[in-house]
């Protein structure tokens, strides 16, 4: 329970940066490559897995000492599928459009990894400002990751971010990247950045 | 007296990285001039662009990755070559030199660099093109010499006659439509033992038996299309082909089935280049399958039964 310890900035951080789940812990790669092929749907599917994050981790975590060990796992199941609901009506009735573009994937969070992860270690072990601060941090770093994928394959196979068309028609959108092989390319490169990164400051702290 | 110790292996072959290279270059210098010859200048500007911008993505990652500069090696110019007699003629300056920087950075240098690669760099190349601008890289090639002009490829129409197929009087990419210079190329190439037989010829073999079982002229099934150069070229680059004679031979018979199989019931026209990429995967595990035969260890009989 070394997490305990952690100051909730550094529980927020852990999130955004050290353990950024789509970057460092590759969990959630499903919806990671499925929907950002256009930075908005990023954000969006970042905002509502941040959404259901915050919500599932205050519940499990408030109800840590009531669920039973042997069925923590269906509960947590059925705390995650009651907020991804929500999720899905609010954003059927507000967010028409975005709800057509991520499709099947919004239901899908229930099975997204992160959430349960985040659920079976961390909000059940921990109190219930820190597990909230966890969720908000985790969906920080899952939203970030997704719009700045979502930002890349839009630019390179658009020619636009956020709708916005910013290299002009001179430009030939490079297809793939919107393609799913583009989404695993995109995405292998990112890592490989960005473990790159990591390493060169591992060898420079040492 | 000095005495020189080293341990084996003790007898040394002239053949470097460098010389099998330059044997690769001769080799497609019939491809190279009949595409110039059919499709003019534009085939010689593409080429040129093609080999420009490979060996100079080598050259750079070297330099700014600090590692030994290689590039003299020349393996970075075949690939070059290769892309450029893999495009369609009118291919536009940019998109080829982006095809070489991805085969070079990405499918080459990202995974090790010369030997360590698992793809084809130069089909690979070819794929992210057609993925990324397919409308470039299925049109332009009505330009140059031609009698009569058809589709992209006589594949489509099954219009041309043997005789054009044979010369490279046809559409197609800028290498692969002559198939004199392809067999040109081939017999340099096995006359200086730069590769071995079975690749190719099973490669073909495989398409033939299947495409007949499947009732497809077997003349067209080898002279249309990219089947040979992809078998004479592509398929017997060392690194992504399987080690053993036993593993190129089911590589090869892979090939060519995929080939028809994809031609056959396929969305696209042609599979030389997914035949040959999805065989490339394979290479691996065929050499796993079938390994080498170790020089004096014999395979321990099974005990019978009892």
């Amino acid at each position: 329970m070394s997490e305990k310890k952690k100051s909730l900035g550094r529980v927020f951080t852990n999130g955004v940066l050290s353990e950024n789940p789509t970057f460092r812990l590759v969990l959630g790669t499903c919806p990671t490559l499925a929907v950002t092929t256009s930075a908005i749907n990023g954000l969006g599917m970042g905002l509502a897995a941040t959404f259901v994050l915050l919500g599932s981790n205050i519940v499990v975590s408030a109800l840590r000492k009531v669920i039973p060990d042997k069925v923590r796992i269906p509960s947590f199941i059925v705390i995650i599928c009651t907020f991804v609901t929500i999720v899905q009506l609010l954003m059927h009735a507000y967010l028409p459009s975005l709800y057509e573009s991520l499709g099947i994937f919004i239901p899908l969070i229930v099975v997204n990894c992160i959430i349960l992860a985040r659920a079976e270690a961390f909000a059940s072990k921990n109190g219930v400002v820190a597990s909230a601060v966890d969720g908000l941090g985790m969906g920080a770093g899952f939203t970030l990751a997704l719009t700045l994928i979502g930002c890349i394959r839009e630019l390179l196979g658009n020619g636009s971010i956020f709708g916005v068309s910013l290299l002009g028609t001179a430009y030939k959108p490079m297809l793939l990247t919107i393609l799913p092989a583009g989404g695993f390319l995109v995405y292998g490169l990112l890592l490989g950045i960005i473990n790159a990164i990591g390493n060169k400051r591992k060898g420079a702290a040492k | 007296m000095s005495l020189i110790l080293s341990s084996a292996p003790h007898i040394k072959t002239k053949d470097t990285t460098q010389r099998l290279m330059l044997n690769v270059i001769i080799s497609l210098l019939p491809c190279v001039a009949a595409g110039v010859y059919y499709f003019g200048l534009q085939a010689a500007i593409v080429l040129a662009v093609a080999v420009v911008s490979a060996v100079a993505a080598e050259l750079v990652w070297q330099v700014l990755a600090h590692q030994k500069v290689r590039v003299y090696d020349l393996s970075a110019a075949v690939t070059g070559l290769l892309i450029g007699l893999i495009v369609p003629p009118a291919a536009p300056w940019w998109m080829v030199a982006i095809g070489s920087v991805f085969a070079i950075i990405v499918v080459k240098q990202l995974f090790g660099g010369i030997g360590d690669n698992f793809l084809n760099p130069a089909l690979t190349a070819r794929a992210v093109l057609l993925a990324s601008w397919p409308a470039y890289m299925t049109a332009g090639y009505n330009v140059g010499r031609f009698d009569a002009v058809t589709g992209a490829t006589p594949l489509l129409s099954g219009t041309a006659s043997t005789m054009d197929l044979l010369m490279g009087n046809v559409t197609g990419a800028i290498g692969e439509t002559c198939k004199i210079a392809i067999l040109l190329g081939l017999v340099y190439l096995l006359v200086t033992r730069t590769i071995r037989w079975e690749i190719p010829v099973f490669t073909v073999a495989s398409a033939v038996v299947l495409g007949a079982i499947l009732g497809m002229d077997p003349v067209s099934v080898v002279l249309s299309g990219g089947l040979l150069f992809g078998a004479v070229y592509m398929a017997t680059d060392y690194v992504t082909s399987p080690m053993t004679r036993g593993g190129q031979i089911i590589y090869a018979i892979g090939i060519g089935a995929l080939i028809v199989l994809i031609r056959k019931f396929g969305d696209y026209p042609e599979g030389v280049t997914y035949a040959i990429l999805l065989m490339n995967i394979c290479a691996p595990l065929l050499d796993r399958m079938i390994p080498e035969k170790v020089y004096g260890y014999k395979k321990a009989k099974k005990e019978a039964k009892a």
